[in-house]
Protein backbone atom coordinates (compact mmCIF):
# COMPACT_ATOMS: atom_id res chain seq x y z
CA UNK A 1 0.00 0.00 0.00
CA UNK A 2 2.81 2.33 0.94
CA UNK A 3 6.39 1.92 -0.37
CA UNK A 4 9.57 4.42 0.43
CA UNK A 5 12.07 3.68 -0.84
CA UNK A 6 15.58 5.00 -0.16
CA UNK A 7 14.28 8.32 0.99
CA UNK A 8 16.37 11.09 1.98
CA UNK A 9 15.76 14.95 3.29
CA UNK A 10 18.60 17.21 4.58
CA UNK A 11 16.87 20.38 6.34
CA UNK A 12 19.09 23.90 5.83
CA UNK A 13 21.40 22.63 3.88
CA UNK A 14 24.81 24.77 3.55
CA UNK A 15 24.17 26.01 7.12
CA UNK A 16 25.36 25.65 10.23
CA UNK A 17 21.85 24.32 11.30
CA UNK A 18 22.24 21.49 8.64
CA UNK A 19 20.68 18.19 9.71
CA UNK A 20 20.12 15.43 7.70
CA UNK A 21 16.67 14.30 9.18
CA UNK A 22 16.21 11.23 6.69
CA UNK A 23 18.83 9.22 5.39
CA UNK A 24 18.02 6.16 3.04
CA UNK A 25 14.82 5.39 4.47
CA UNK A 26 12.97 2.25 3.14
CA UNK A 27 9.46 0.98 4.52
CA UNK A 28 6.37 -0.90 2.94
CA UNK A 29 3.50 -0.96 4.46
CA UNK A 30 0.69 -3.67 3.40
CA UNK A 31 -3.08 -3.56 3.08
CA UNK A 32 -4.06 -2.86 6.38
CA UNK A 33 -1.26 -2.46 8.10
CA UNK A 34 -1.08 -0.54 11.28
CA UNK A 35 2.36 0.28 12.19
CA UNK A 36 3.49 2.27 15.34
CA UNK A 37 6.21 4.77 14.77
CA UNK A 38 8.58 5.22 17.99
CA UNK A 39 12.37 6.63 18.22
CA UNK A 40 14.24 9.41 20.06
CA UNK A 41 14.30 13.41 19.37
CA UNK A 42 15.15 13.69 15.39
CA UNK A 43 15.14 10.22 14.83
CA UNK A 44 13.16 11.33 11.47
CA UNK A 45 9.55 10.32 12.60
CA UNK A 46 7.64 13.02 12.10
CA UNK A 47 10.04 13.91 9.08
CA UNK A 48 9.03 10.59 7.35
CA UNK A 49 4.95 11.49 8.05
CA UNK A 50 5.83 14.93 6.24
CA UNK A 51 7.52 13.52 3.66
CA UNK A 52 4.51 11.24 3.09
CA UNK A 53 2.21 13.94 3.36
CA UNK A 54 4.32 16.15 0.79
CA UNK A 55 4.40 19.31 3.49
CA UNK A 56 7.68 19.20 1.40
CA UNK A 57 9.83 17.93 -1.53
CA UNK A 58 12.55 14.96 -0.06
CA UNK A 59 15.80 15.23 -2.07
CA UNK A 60 15.96 11.94 -3.65
CA UNK A 61 14.03 8.64 -3.23
CA UNK A 62 10.70 7.85 -3.87
CA UNK A 63 7.15 7.13 -2.23
CA UNK A 64 4.07 5.30 -3.73
CA UNK A 65 0.95 5.29 -2.28
CA UNK A 66 -1.13 1.57 -3.86
CA UNK A 67 1.33 1.78 -6.65
CA UNK A 68 0.92 5.36 -7.61
CA UNK A 69 4.41 7.62 -7.47
CA UNK A 70 3.70 10.61 -5.38
CA UNK A 71 6.79 11.69 -4.81
CA UNK A 72 6.80 14.67 -7.21
CA UNK A 73 2.89 15.46 -6.29
CA UNK A 74 1.93 18.66 -4.61
CA UNK A 75 0.45 18.07 -0.57
CA UNK A 76 -2.87 19.18 -1.81
CA UNK A 77 -2.68 16.55 -4.58
CA UNK A 78 -2.14 13.90 -2.21
CA UNK A 79 -4.73 14.14 0.24
CA UNK A 80 -6.83 12.43 -2.04
CA UNK A 81 -5.12 9.36 -0.93
CA UNK A 82 -4.28 10.34 2.64
CA UNK A 83 -5.78 11.11 5.81
CA UNK A 84 -3.94 13.58 8.67
CA UNK A 85 -4.09 13.94 11.91
CA UNK A 86 -1.97 16.38 13.72
CA UNK A 87 0.19 16.87 17.38
CA UNK A 88 -1.10 20.42 17.36
CA UNK A 89 -5.05 20.41 17.67
CA UNK A 90 -5.40 23.54 16.59
CA UNK A 91 -3.70 22.42 13.30
CA UNK A 92 -6.68 19.88 11.98
CA UNK A 93 -9.50 22.07 11.94
CA UNK A 94 -10.66 25.59 10.87
CA UNK A 95 -11.46 27.21 13.98
CA UNK A 96 -13.81 30.30 12.44
CA UNK A 97 -15.77 27.82 10.47
CA UNK A 98 -18.85 25.26 11.41
CA UNK A 99 -18.25 21.93 12.94
CA UNK A 100 -20.29 20.58 10.01
CA UNK A 101 -18.50 23.11 7.93
CA UNK A 102 -15.18 21.32 8.96
CA UNK A 103 -16.53 18.15 7.99
CA UNK A 104 -18.20 19.27 4.81
CA UNK A 105 -14.68 20.66 3.67
CA UNK A 106 -13.35 17.24 4.30
CA UNK A 107 -16.03 15.14 2.64
CA UNK A 108 -14.86 17.28 -0.38
CA UNK A 109 -10.90 15.87 -0.40
CA UNK A 110 -9.62 15.10 -3.55
CA UNK A 111 -13.03 16.18 -5.78
CA UNK A 112 -12.90 19.31 -7.85
CA UNK A 113 -14.25 22.11 -5.55
CA UNK A 114 -17.29 23.61 -8.09
CA UNK A 115 -19.92 26.17 -7.69
CA UNK A 116 -22.29 23.30 -6.18
CA UNK A 117 -23.98 24.77 -2.46
CA UNK A 118 -20.93 23.58 -0.05
CA UNK A 119 -23.03 21.58 2.23
CA UNK A 120 -26.27 20.09 1.67
CA UNK A 121 -28.99 18.39 3.82
CA UNK A 122 -28.79 14.83 3.63
CA UNK A 123 -24.40 15.47 4.58
CA UNK A 124 -26.11 17.19 7.79
CA UNK A 125 -27.92 14.36 8.74
CA UNK A 126 -25.09 12.06 7.92
CA UNK A 127 -22.47 14.35 9.96
CA UNK A 128 -25.13 14.06 13.09
CA UNK A 129 -25.07 10.26 13.38
CA UNK A 130 -21.25 10.28 12.92
CA UNK A 131 -21.03 12.47 15.87
CA UNK A 132 -23.18 11.53 17.50
CA UNK A 133 -20.87 7.74 17.81
CA UNK A 134 -18.37 9.85 19.27
CA UNK A 135 -20.11 9.87 22.50
CA UNK A 136 -19.49 13.49 22.65
CA UNK A 137 -22.02 15.53 22.51
CA UNK A 138 -20.75 17.42 19.51
CA UNK A 139 -24.28 15.71 17.55
CA UNK A 140 -25.86 19.14 18.95
CA UNK A 141 -23.45 21.57 18.39
CA UNK A 142 -23.02 21.31 14.18
CA UNK A 143 -23.33 24.41 13.70
CA UNK A 144 -20.80 25.89 16.30
CA UNK A 145 -17.69 26.81 15.64
CA UNK A 146 -14.47 24.37 15.30
CA UNK A 147 -12.35 26.88 17.37
CA UNK A 148 -14.75 26.50 20.57
CA UNK A 149 -13.94 23.02 20.79
CA UNK A 150 -11.64 21.23 23.72
CA UNK A 151 -8.36 19.45 22.44
CA UNK A 152 -9.40 16.42 22.73
CA UNK A 153 -12.55 17.18 20.73
CA UNK A 154 -10.97 19.04 18.36
CA UNK A 155 -8.82 15.52 17.83
CA UNK A 156 -11.65 13.65 17.79
CA UNK A 157 -13.27 15.67 14.72
CA UNK A 158 -10.18 15.68 13.02
CA UNK A 159 -9.76 11.95 13.11
CA UNK A 160 -13.62 11.72 11.73
CA UNK A 161 -12.55 14.22 8.74
CA UNK A 162 -9.49 12.07 8.47
CA UNK A 163 -10.94 8.77 7.93
CA UNK A 164 -14.52 10.46 6.29
CA UNK A 165 -13.20 9.87 2.93
CA UNK A 166 -11.78 6.54 3.25
CA UNK A 167 -8.07 7.09 2.62
CA UNK A 168 -5.99 4.46 1.52
CA UNK A 169 -3.61 6.32 4.50
CA UNK A 170 -3.89 7.13 7.73
CA UNK A 171 -1.18 9.18 9.33
CA UNK A 172 -1.38 10.01 12.89
CA UNK A 173 1.33 12.42 14.21
CA UNK A 174 1.59 12.24 17.70
CA UNK A 175 -1.72 13.13 18.09
CA UNK A 176 -2.61 12.59 21.39
CA UNK A 177 0.54 14.29 22.48
CA UNK A 178 -0.98 17.62 23.62
CA UNK A 179 -4.01 16.23 25.30
CA UNK A 180 -4.32 14.96 29.01
CA UNK A 181 -3.73 11.27 29.74
CA UNK A 182 -7.53 10.96 30.36
CA UNK A 183 -8.34 12.40 26.85
CA UNK A 184 -5.38 11.01 25.17
CA UNK A 185 -6.82 7.68 26.02
CA UNK A 186 -10.09 8.06 24.27
CA UNK A 187 -9.04 9.48 21.55
CA UNK A 188 -6.39 6.70 21.33
CA UNK A 189 -9.40 4.05 22.13
CA UNK A 190 -11.75 6.07 19.22
CA UNK A 191 -8.09 5.78 16.60
CA UNK A 192 -8.33 1.65 16.85
CA UNK A 193 -11.97 2.34 16.49
CA UNK A 194 -11.72 4.22 13.50
CA UNK A 195 -9.04 2.59 12.00
CA UNK A 196 -11.00 -1.01 12.46
CA UNK A 197 -14.17 0.22 11.30
CA UNK A 198 -12.60 1.17 7.95
CA UNK A 199 -9.73 -0.59 7.56
CA UNK A 200 -7.18 2.25 6.98
CA UNK A 201 -3.56 1.65 6.25
CA UNK A 202 -1.98 3.31 9.11
CA UNK A 203 1.34 5.23 10.81
CA UNK A 204 1.05 6.39 14.14
CA UNK A 205 3.70 7.88 15.96
CA UNK A 206 4.10 8.01 19.15
CA UNK A 207 6.16 9.11 22.16
CA UNK A 208 4.76 6.26 24.45
CA UNK A 209 5.80 2.80 24.36
CA UNK A 210 2.82 1.15 25.79
CA UNK A 211 0.43 2.67 23.54
CA UNK A 212 2.98 1.33 20.74
CA UNK A 213 3.03 -1.52 22.07
CA UNK A 214 -0.67 -2.12 22.67
CA UNK A 215 -1.86 -0.54 19.27
CA UNK A 216 -1.50 -1.84 15.59
CA UNK A 217 -0.05 -4.86 14.60
CA UNK A 218 3.27 -3.78 13.77
CA UNK A 219 5.87 -1.43 15.21
CA UNK A 220 9.15 0.36 13.89
CA UNK A 221 11.69 1.87 15.65
CA UNK A 222 13.37 4.84 14.16
CA UNK A 223 16.87 5.99 14.60
CA UNK A 224 19.28 8.27 12.78
CA UNK A 225 16.39 8.61 9.59
CA UNK A 226 15.90 5.07 9.08
CA UNK A 227 14.15 1.79 10.64
CA UNK A 228 16.44 0.44 13.07
CA UNK A 229 13.83 -2.05 14.59
CA UNK A 230 10.77 -3.77 12.80
CA UNK A 231 8.70 -6.30 14.88
CA UNK A 232 5.05 -7.37 13.86
CA UNK A 233 2.87 -10.27 14.49
CA UNK A 234 3.55 -12.71 17.04
CA UNK A 235 6.83 -10.86 18.38
CA UNK A 236 5.18 -7.69 18.45
CA UNK A 237 2.20 -9.08 21.00
CA UNK A 238 5.28 -10.17 22.79
CA UNK A 239 7.16 -7.05 23.36
CA UNK A 240 7.29 -5.49 26.53
CA UNK A 241 8.59 -1.98 27.49
CA UNK A 242 11.93 -3.28 29.23
CA UNK A 243 12.36 -5.02 25.50
CA UNK A 244 12.10 -1.88 23.68
CA UNK A 245 15.05 -0.02 25.87
CA UNK A 246 16.83 -2.88 25.47
CA UNK A 247 16.52 -2.49 21.50
CA UNK A 248 16.90 1.13 22.02
CA UNK A 249 20.24 0.89 23.70
CA UNK A 250 21.37 -1.92 21.05
CA UNK A 251 20.08 0.39 18.16
CA UNK A 252 21.70 3.26 19.69
CA UNK A 253 24.84 2.06 21.04
CA UNK A 254 24.41 3.61 24.15
CA UNK A 255 22.68 2.70 27.60
CA UNK A 256 20.59 5.35 28.11
CA UNK A 257 17.79 5.30 26.50
CA UNK A 258 15.98 8.67 25.25
CA UNK A 259 15.14 10.77 27.93
CA UNK A 260 11.41 11.16 26.66
CA UNK A 261 10.92 7.80 26.06
CA UNK A 262 11.92 7.15 29.75
CA UNK A 263 9.80 9.52 30.32
CA UNK A 264 6.25 7.92 28.75
CA UNK B 1 -20.24 76.03 11.96
CA UNK B 2 -23.82 75.80 10.47
CA UNK B 3 -25.26 72.90 11.57
CA UNK B 4 -27.22 73.12 8.15
CA UNK B 5 -23.92 72.87 5.98
CA UNK B 6 -23.53 69.26 7.44
CA UNK B 7 -27.00 68.38 7.11
CA UNK B 8 -27.03 69.84 3.39
CA UNK B 9 -23.91 67.36 3.00
CA UNK B 10 -25.38 64.10 4.16
CA UNK B 11 -26.82 63.04 0.79
CA UNK B 12 -22.95 62.85 -0.58
CA UNK B 13 -22.45 61.03 2.81
CA UNK B 14 -24.45 58.53 1.86
CA UNK B 15 -23.24 58.49 -1.85
CA UNK B 16 -19.48 58.14 -1.54
CA UNK B 17 -20.12 55.70 2.14
CA UNK B 18 -21.62 53.46 -0.49
CA UNK B 19 -19.05 53.91 -3.69
CA UNK B 20 -16.16 53.25 -0.84
CA UNK B 21 -18.69 50.24 0.44
CA UNK B 22 -17.86 48.17 -2.15
CA UNK B 23 -13.81 49.11 -2.16
CA UNK B 24 -14.00 48.17 1.45
CA UNK B 25 -16.06 44.76 0.79
CA UNK B 26 -13.08 43.79 -1.31
CA UNK B 27 -10.97 44.46 0.95
CA UNK B 28 -13.06 42.00 3.96
CA UNK B 29 -12.53 39.80 1.73
CA UNK B 30 -8.39 39.42 1.76
CA UNK B 31 -8.31 41.11 5.26
CA UNK B 32 -10.63 39.18 7.16
CA UNK B 33 -11.59 35.83 4.87
CA UNK B 34 -7.93 35.11 3.52
CA UNK B 35 -6.28 36.82 6.67
CA UNK B 36 -4.03 38.66 4.19
CA UNK B 37 -3.38 42.37 4.18
CA UNK B 38 -3.16 43.36 0.78
CA UNK B 39 -1.82 46.67 -0.35
CA UNK B 40 -2.70 46.53 -3.79
CA UNK B 41 -5.89 48.26 -3.63
CA UNK B 42 -3.91 51.60 -3.19
CA UNK B 43 -3.47 51.36 -7.10
CA UNK B 44 -6.31 49.46 -8.35
CA UNK B 45 -8.59 51.86 -6.77
CA UNK B 46 -7.54 54.29 -9.23
CA UNK B 47 -6.67 51.69 -12.39
CA UNK B 48 -10.66 50.68 -12.34
CA UNK B 49 -10.80 54.71 -12.51
CA UNK B 50 -9.03 54.83 -15.27
CA UNK B 51 -9.52 52.13 -17.20
CA UNK B 52 -13.45 52.87 -16.72
CA UNK B 53 -12.63 56.88 -18.07
CA UNK B 54 -10.28 55.14 -20.83
CA UNK B 55 -12.84 52.89 -22.49
CA UNK B 56 -16.14 55.43 -21.87
CA UNK B 57 -13.77 58.19 -23.91
CA UNK B 58 -13.34 55.83 -26.46
CA UNK B 59 -16.90 55.53 -26.85
CA UNK B 60 -17.58 51.77 -25.11
CA UNK B 61 -21.13 51.48 -23.73
CA UNK B 62 -20.69 52.25 -19.61
CA UNK B 63 -21.51 48.30 -18.95
CA UNK B 64 -18.53 47.46 -20.61
CA UNK B 65 -17.04 50.17 -19.61
CA UNK B 66 -17.71 49.23 -15.44
CA UNK B 67 -16.60 45.33 -16.73
CA UNK B 68 -13.49 45.93 -18.17
CA UNK B 69 -13.05 47.92 -14.81
CA UNK B 70 -14.35 45.11 -12.62
CA UNK B 71 -11.01 42.63 -14.84
CA UNK B 72 -9.04 45.40 -15.02
CA UNK B 73 -8.63 44.85 -10.95
CA UNK B 74 -8.86 41.05 -11.26
CA UNK B 75 -5.47 41.50 -13.64
CA UNK B 76 -3.85 44.04 -10.80
CA UNK B 77 -4.99 40.99 -8.15
CA UNK B 78 -3.59 38.27 -10.31
CA UNK B 79 -0.67 39.79 -10.50
CA UNK B 80 0.17 40.23 -6.58
CA UNK B 81 -1.38 36.81 -6.09
CA UNK B 82 1.43 35.66 -8.34
CA UNK B 83 3.93 37.25 -6.79
CA UNK B 84 2.82 36.01 -3.03
CA UNK B 85 2.49 32.65 -4.33
CA UNK B 86 4.78 31.72 -7.37
CA UNK B 87 7.32 34.30 -6.28
CA UNK B 88 7.23 33.81 -2.61
CA UNK B 89 7.39 37.18 -2.06
CA UNK B 90 5.47 38.15 1.21
CA UNK B 91 1.65 39.08 0.89
CA UNK B 92 2.28 42.61 2.09
CA UNK B 93 5.45 42.95 0.18
CA UNK B 94 3.90 41.19 -3.09
CA UNK B 95 0.61 44.31 -2.74
CA UNK B 96 2.93 46.93 -1.84
CA UNK B 97 4.80 45.85 -5.59
CA UNK B 98 1.89 45.76 -7.66
CA UNK B 99 0.57 49.05 -6.01
CA UNK B 100 3.81 50.87 -6.93
CA UNK B 101 4.06 49.23 -10.55
CA UNK B 102 0.51 49.82 -10.84
CA UNK B 103 1.08 53.98 -10.33
CA UNK B 104 2.96 53.88 -13.88
CA UNK B 105 0.19 51.53 -15.29
CA UNK B 106 -1.97 53.93 -14.23
CA UNK B 107 -0.11 57.30 -16.16
CA UNK B 108 0.23 54.93 -19.56
CA UNK B 109 -3.68 53.96 -19.14
CA UNK B 110 -4.55 57.12 -18.82
CA UNK B 111 -1.92 59.23 -20.73
CA UNK B 112 -1.91 61.70 -17.80
CA UNK B 113 -2.20 62.26 -14.07
CA UNK B 114 -6.68 62.54 -14.56
CA UNK B 115 -9.15 61.85 -17.14
CA UNK B 116 -12.41 63.82 -16.91
CA UNK B 117 -15.75 61.92 -17.84
CA UNK B 118 -18.31 64.48 -17.82
CA UNK B 119 -21.80 63.43 -17.30
CA UNK B 120 -23.04 65.98 -19.96
CA UNK B 121 -20.90 64.02 -22.77
CA UNK B 122 -21.25 60.62 -21.64
CA UNK B 123 -24.61 58.64 -20.39
CA UNK B 124 -23.31 57.90 -17.00
CA UNK B 125 -24.40 55.57 -14.36
CA UNK B 126 -24.22 58.05 -11.47
CA UNK B 127 -23.13 61.73 -10.87
CA UNK B 128 -22.60 63.66 -7.78
CA UNK B 129 -25.18 66.26 -9.53
CA UNK B 130 -28.51 64.13 -9.16
CA UNK B 131 -27.30 63.02 -5.25
CA UNK B 132 -30.70 65.17 -3.56
CA UNK B 133 -32.74 64.31 -6.71
CA UNK B 134 -35.63 62.17 -6.00
CA UNK B 135 -35.20 59.95 -9.15
CA UNK B 136 -34.25 56.05 -9.74
CA UNK B 137 -31.34 58.01 -11.26
CA UNK B 138 -30.23 58.89 -7.44
CA UNK B 139 -26.77 57.36 -7.12
CA UNK B 140 -27.80 56.60 -3.23
CA UNK B 141 -30.43 54.29 -5.14
CA UNK B 142 -28.34 52.87 -7.73
CA UNK B 143 -25.04 52.14 -5.84
CA UNK B 144 -26.92 51.01 -2.92
CA UNK B 145 -28.95 48.47 -4.98
CA UNK B 146 -25.83 47.41 -6.47
CA UNK B 147 -24.08 47.06 -2.71
CA UNK B 148 -26.93 44.82 -1.79
CA UNK B 149 -26.41 42.52 -5.30
CA UNK B 150 -22.85 42.47 -4.42
CA UNK B 151 -23.27 41.13 -0.93
CA UNK B 152 -26.00 38.65 -2.32
CA UNK B 153 -23.47 37.52 -4.70
CA UNK B 154 -20.67 36.99 -2.64
CA UNK B 155 -23.22 35.49 -0.04
CA UNK B 156 -23.83 32.84 -2.27
CA UNK B 157 -20.24 32.07 -3.76
CA UNK B 158 -19.06 31.83 -0.19
CA UNK B 159 -21.08 28.96 0.48
CA UNK B 160 -20.56 27.09 -2.35
CA UNK B 161 -17.95 24.48 -2.06
CA UNK B 162 -15.51 26.86 -3.88
CA UNK B 163 -16.18 29.97 -1.38
CA UNK B 164 -16.17 27.20 1.59
CA UNK B 165 -12.41 26.54 0.26
CA UNK B 166 -11.27 30.19 0.26
CA UNK B 167 -12.35 30.82 3.47
CA UNK B 168 -10.86 27.57 4.74
CA UNK B 169 -7.45 28.86 3.30
CA UNK B 170 -7.94 31.90 5.73
CA UNK B 171 -8.86 30.34 8.52
CA UNK B 172 -5.86 27.24 8.62
CA UNK B 173 -4.19 26.93 5.31
CA UNK B 174 -2.32 24.13 6.40
CA UNK B 175 -5.90 22.11 7.37
CA UNK B 176 -6.69 23.06 3.70
CA UNK B 177 -3.69 21.19 2.08
CA UNK B 178 -4.31 18.37 4.10
CA UNK B 179 -8.23 18.19 2.82
CA UNK B 180 -6.85 18.54 -0.65
CA UNK B 181 -7.41 22.28 -1.38
CA UNK B 182 -4.94 24.58 -3.37
CA UNK B 183 -4.28 27.05 -0.98
CA UNK B 184 -1.98 29.00 -3.89
CA UNK B 185 -4.98 28.88 -5.73
CA UNK B 186 -7.82 29.96 -3.60
CA UNK B 187 -5.20 32.87 -2.54
CA UNK B 188 -4.65 34.00 -6.21
CA UNK B 189 -8.93 33.90 -6.70
CA UNK B 190 -9.83 35.55 -3.29
CA UNK B 191 -7.29 38.41 -4.36
CA UNK B 192 -8.54 38.34 -8.05
CA UNK B 193 -12.07 38.88 -6.67
CA UNK B 194 -11.32 41.22 -4.36
CA UNK B 195 -9.42 43.30 -6.26
CA UNK B 196 -11.70 43.53 -9.17
CA UNK B 197 -14.32 44.74 -6.56
CA UNK B 198 -12.12 47.44 -5.99
CA UNK B 199 -11.58 48.65 -9.31
CA UNK B 200 -15.23 48.49 -9.91
CA UNK B 201 -15.82 50.74 -7.01
CA UNK B 202 -13.60 52.88 -8.39
CA UNK B 203 -15.17 53.29 -11.78
CA UNK B 204 -18.24 54.45 -9.87
CA UNK B 205 -15.93 56.84 -8.02
CA UNK B 206 -15.13 58.04 -11.22
CA UNK B 207 -18.56 58.88 -12.47
CA UNK B 208 -19.42 60.12 -9.60
CA UNK B 209 -16.88 63.09 -9.07
CA UNK B 210 -16.47 62.95 -12.94
CA UNK B 211 -12.72 62.41 -13.35
CA UNK B 212 -10.46 59.47 -12.74
CA UNK B 213 -7.28 60.54 -10.95
CA UNK B 214 -4.00 58.47 -10.59
CA UNK B 215 -3.77 59.30 -6.68
CA UNK B 216 -6.95 58.72 -6.44
CA UNK B 217 -6.44 55.12 -4.57
CA UNK B 218 -3.98 56.87 -2.30
CA UNK B 219 -5.13 55.54 1.38
CA UNK B 220 -7.22 53.65 -0.05
CA UNK B 221 -6.54 50.76 1.98
CA UNK B 222 -6.98 52.76 5.44
CA UNK B 223 -10.55 53.59 4.59
CA UNK B 224 -11.58 50.27 3.72
CA UNK B 225 -10.17 48.89 6.74
CA UNK B 226 -11.52 51.78 9.05
CA UNK B 227 -14.84 50.41 6.97
CA UNK B 228 -14.21 46.74 8.24
CA UNK B 229 -12.96 47.89 11.33
CA UNK B 230 -15.45 50.36 12.47
CA UNK B 231 -18.61 48.21 11.31
CA UNK B 232 -17.28 45.52 13.23
CA UNK B 233 -16.62 47.08 16.56
CA UNK B 234 -19.88 48.53 16.87
CA UNK B 235 -21.79 45.65 14.92
CA UNK B 236 -20.36 42.23 15.56
CA UNK B 237 -22.44 41.60 18.50
CA UNK B 238 -25.68 41.79 16.62
CA UNK B 239 -24.33 40.78 13.28
CA UNK B 240 -23.38 36.81 13.17
CA UNK B 241 -24.42 35.97 9.93
CA UNK B 242 -22.21 36.02 6.95
CA UNK B 243 -24.38 38.84 4.57
CA UNK B 244 -24.94 40.86 7.68
CA UNK B 245 -21.39 41.27 8.31
CA UNK B 246 -20.98 42.52 4.85
CA UNK B 247 -23.74 44.95 4.97
CA UNK B 248 -21.60 46.11 8.99
CA UNK B 249 -18.73 46.61 6.63
CA UNK B 250 -21.12 48.84 3.93
CA UNK B 251 -22.36 50.71 7.01
CA UNK B 252 -19.13 51.24 8.35
CA UNK B 253 -18.32 52.75 4.96
CA UNK B 254 -20.96 55.19 5.65
CA UNK B 255 -20.19 56.37 9.12
CA UNK B 256 -16.58 56.90 8.14
CA UNK B 257 -17.45 58.93 5.90
CA UNK B 258 -20.18 61.27 8.40
CA UNK B 259 -17.15 61.02 10.61
CA UNK B 260 -15.10 62.67 7.34
CA UNK B 261 -17.44 65.15 6.91
CA UNK B 262 -18.14 65.87 10.53
CA UNK B 263 -14.28 66.72 11.10
CA UNK B 264 -14.21 69.20 7.76
CA UNK B 265 -17.25 70.73 9.11
CA UNK B 266 -15.34 71.55 12.20
CA UNK B 267 -13.16 73.17 10.56
CA UNK B 268 -10.39 70.97 9.32
CA UNK B 269 -9.28 71.07 5.19
CA UNK B 270 -9.22 67.79 3.07
CA UNK B 271 -5.17 67.85 3.45
CA UNK B 272 -5.53 66.79 7.03
CA UNK B 273 -7.92 63.74 6.59
CA UNK B 274 -5.06 61.22 5.91
CA UNK B 275 -3.81 61.76 9.19
CA UNK B 276 -7.53 62.12 10.77
CA UNK B 277 -7.94 58.61 8.61
CA UNK B 278 -4.78 56.99 10.22
CA UNK B 279 -5.83 58.62 13.80
CA UNK B 280 -9.27 56.75 13.31
CA UNK B 281 -7.95 53.03 12.36
CA UNK B 282 -5.32 53.04 14.74
CA UNK B 283 -7.99 53.79 17.15
CA UNK B 284 -10.32 51.20 16.66
CA UNK B 285 -7.73 48.54 15.48
CA UNK B 286 -6.67 49.70 19.18
CA UNK B 287 -9.89 49.25 20.77
CA UNK B 288 -10.24 45.05 20.85
CA UNK B 289 -6.44 44.98 21.71
CA UNK B 290 -6.71 47.42 25.01
CA UNK B 291 -10.08 45.44 26.08
CA UNK B 292 -8.35 42.11 25.70
CA UNK B 293 -5.52 43.59 27.87
CA UNK B 294 -7.86 44.98 30.72
CA UNK B 295 -10.20 41.49 30.60
CA UNK B 296 -7.46 39.29 30.87
CA UNK B 297 -6.02 41.77 33.12
CA UNK B 298 -9.38 41.72 35.20
CA UNK B 299 -9.90 38.06 35.29
CA UNK B 300 -6.10 37.04 36.59
CA UNK B 301 -6.51 39.61 39.61
CA UNK B 302 -10.04 37.60 40.19
CA UNK B 303 -8.25 34.17 40.44
CA UNK B 304 -10.24 32.40 37.81
CA UNK B 305 -10.03 28.91 38.56
CA UNK B 306 -10.94 27.23 35.16
CA UNK B 307 -7.88 28.78 33.09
Amino acid sequence: MLELKRLCKTFNRGTVNEKQALCGLDLTLKDGDFVTVIGGNGAGKSTMLNAVAGTWMVDSGSILIDGVDVTHLPEHKRAKFIGRVFQDPMMGTAPTMQIEENLALAARRGQRRSLRWGITKTERADYRELLRGLGLGLEDRLTSKAGLLSGGQRQALTLLMAALKRPKLLLLDEHTAALDPKTAAKVLALSDQIVEENGLTTLMVTHNMRDAIAHGNRLIMMYDGRVAVDVSGEDKKRLTVPDLLDLFSKVSGSDEADDKMLLS
Amino acid sequence: MNIMHLVNALPSVAAQGLIWAIMAIGVYITYRILDVADLTVDGTMATGGAVFAVLTVAGAPIPLALLGAFFSGMAAGLVTGLFHTACGIPAILAGILTQLALYSVNLRVMGSANMAVNGMQYDLLISSQEVTSLSIRNPIFLVGVSVLVIIGALYWFFGTELGASLRATGSNANMSRAQGIDTNFTKVLGLMLSNGLVALSSALLAQYQGFADVNMGRGAIVIGLAAVIIGEVLLSRVFHNFALKLCAVAIGSILYYLVYQVVIWLGLNTNDMKLVTALIVAVFLAIPHWKGHYLTRATKKGGGTDA
